[in-house]
């Protein structure tokens, strides 16, 4: 056994798609491009290929690092590489920014071809299904007929089991991590107060704000705040921060006294400083809206009949975003179906960023499973 | 590891190919691969240890990280065909519960268990000592188990809960116990099911 190794400098590409897509909001982009980045080699017969999906602040730049910009390092680093529990010495990685991204994929801060200016809030409203029409067409464009396996986290979770649903003979395995077949109210309910927080910023300007040469920082910022406190757990936080004080003492004043406040605030700051609100936005929606059972009266068993892939789920304790029970939900509408489905539930402090971070116990479920997977071998 | 158990055998003969079954407390999913191997079977494995997780998805085969004292809520009724418990029911403190739920889930439920009236587990306490045997590896202090019962005190269970005994083998140290097996065997494996 090798020691784990970084895939080293990536280049992430671009793809143009000329085609119009026509999405489930009834809107349409004429034209689009999808920024994406490739780990490991494809193999002759296209049978090794992992679509990576993100989660609401990821990216295409799942693995590695940019030879200009050493310390960006990819989001899934410790999960894909050589050596590690995606191992690209097998398998060929693919990353997507998903369309309506800030991150060089089409979406709010793109050109419209139509007016010349920016989408800003005219960007249509996209799905995790649209997302995932998206990344089919990139798959074509790849030459990859079947992915060995679609996995993410999460949003991204949520990208794997629609795949299996919208093209069930394309994927052999999907690995649906911290997810849910749907948001609960309560889910949505804080995606609510982060959307307004954006909305109701005297700098959105109704979602124009580059036109007015400003951003709306100040929504950005609660945004990510609110999001944060519901990635982590209550004991994590304990443990992370506690009650620590940043004097030592009380010293009266709205000023980040406490720790936990400290790290919200630098947290929220750094996020505006680089993410897009509208983008922000849009995916929030597209959290809210997923929902594969919704057209089969909330039968989630009836809507996973589709499906045809191998499934392994994954769930973390401390994890009230997405609970375990949100994966169970899956599993045993996956069971109904008399699919192959394994499940692991990992005993972690951390929460929902659980699904970020590097478990020996989640890591190694990862291995095992990805490990069976067969593919044919480099020639 | 994955060493066949002499157990497994027996436990293959009463499931017909291609049939679905549900092994709880499935371990490194050995029974499991067995079964698909020979049988065809759809096969599904509870295990609550992470590292038996990890091994049972080694070895191929579907794994639920399930509580077992959790119950089986999440599964549906008559879903399975074989409902397999191997020599984990000693570990488990709701013995009736578990017995209901793999008779509500399974049209039949197979269990194996260490007997602890088996002769040489006998002759350690006539000397003054808890068994201690290839079946009950454990020292009183420190083993898993919570149900320490006989061949004869499970089948009086079975009939006092109206659970059918279809078949029963006693096993002396992985050989078939062909009389009293309440004295001489070592292990039991019963196939039960309910009246129809």
């Amino acid at each position: 056994m090798t020691q784990p190794q970084s895939v080293g400098v990536v280049t992430p590409r671009t793809q143009r798609f000329i085609e119009p897509l026509l999405l489930t909001s009834g809107g349409r982009l004429e034209e689009y491009e999808l920024v994406y980045e490739t780990y490991g080699e494809l193999n002759a017969d296209r049978s090794n290929a992992v679509l990576v999906c993100h989660a609401l602040s990821g990216s295409h730049h799942v693995a590695g690092y940019y030879a200009d910009a050493p310390d960006n390092v990819g989001w899934w680093d410790n999960l894909v590489g050589p050596g590690k529990p995606l191992d690209t010495r097998k398998f060929f990685v693919i990353g997507v920014n998903n369309l309506g991204g800030c991150y060089g994929s089409t979406g709010p801060t793109s050109i419209d071809p139509a007016t010349g200016k920016s989408y800003g809030a005219s960007f249509p409203f996209v799905t995790v299904e649209d997302w995932v029409a998206s990344q089919a067409r990139l798959a074509d464009v790849l030459g990859i007929q079947r992915f060995a396996a679609v996995v993410g986290g999460s949003l991204g979770g949520m990208q794997a089991l629609s795949w299996t649903l919208q093209y069930p003979n394309r994927v052999a395995n999907a690995a649906v991590i911290a997810a849910a077949p749907k948001l609960s109210a309560e889910n949505i309910a804080f995606n609510e107060v982060a959307r307004q927080a954006i909305l109701t910023d005297p700098d959105y300007h109704d979602g124009d704000y580059t036109a007015h040469g400003v951003v709306p920082e100040r929504g950005l910022r609660l945004a990510r705040m609110v999001g944060h406190i519901t990635y982590l757990s209550d004991d994590a936080m304990a443990e992370k921060f506690g009650r620590s004080l940043r004097h030592g003492k009380q010293v009266f004043s709205y000023e980040a006294e406490f720790e936990i406040e400290s790290y919200l605030r630098y947290q929220g700051k750094k996020f505006a400083g680089y993410f897009d609100a509208n983008t922000y936005l849009l995916t929030t929606k597209a959290l809210d809206y997923f929902d594969p059972a919704f057209e089969y009266g909330g039968n989630l068993s009836a809507a996973l009949s589709r499906a045809q892939a191998e499934f392994l789920v994954v769930s973390f304790s401390t994890d009230w975003r997405f609970p375990p029970e949100r994966s169970h939900d899956i599993v045993q509408a996956l069971l109904h179906n008399r699919r192959s489905v394994s499940y692991a539930e990992i005993d972690s402090a951390a929460g929902h960023d659980s699904f970020l971070l590097n478990d020996a116990i989640y890591h190694g479920v990862l291995s095992a499973y990805f490990d069976r997977i067969k593919v044919t071998a480099h020639v | 590891m994955s060493k066949l158990r002499y157990d497994f055998q027996a436990i293959a003969e009463w499931i017909g190919e291609g049939e679905t079954v549900l092994d709880l407390g499935c371990g490194d999913g050995s029974l499991l691969r067995h079964l698909a191997d020979t049988r065809g079977v759809l096969g599904y494995g509870v295990e609550a240890d992470p590292e038996n997780v990890k091994a049972s998805i080694r070895n191929g085969i579907n794994v639920l990280q399930i509580d077992l004292e959790r119950g089986l809520a999440g599964f549906e009724d008559g879903f399975f065909d074989h409902v397999v418990m191997s020599f984990s029911l000693q570990a488990i403190h709701n013995t009736i519960g578990i017995l209901t739920e793999m008779l509500r889930v399974g049209h039949e439920a197979v269990v194996s268990f260490p007997n602890f009236a088996y002769w040489r587990h006998r002759q350690a306490i006539l000397n003054g000592h808890m068994p201690v045997s290839e079946n009950l590896p454990h020292q009183w202090y420190n083993t898993p188990n919570v149900r320490f019962f006989t061949i004869a005190d499970f089948e009086d269970l079975c009939a006092m809960n109206s659970i059918v005994i279809r078949d029963a083998i006693g096993f002396d140290e992985g050989v078939r116990v062909r009389e009293e097996p309440n004295f001489l065997a070592s292990v039991g494996l019963f196939r039960l099911g309910r009246e129809h």
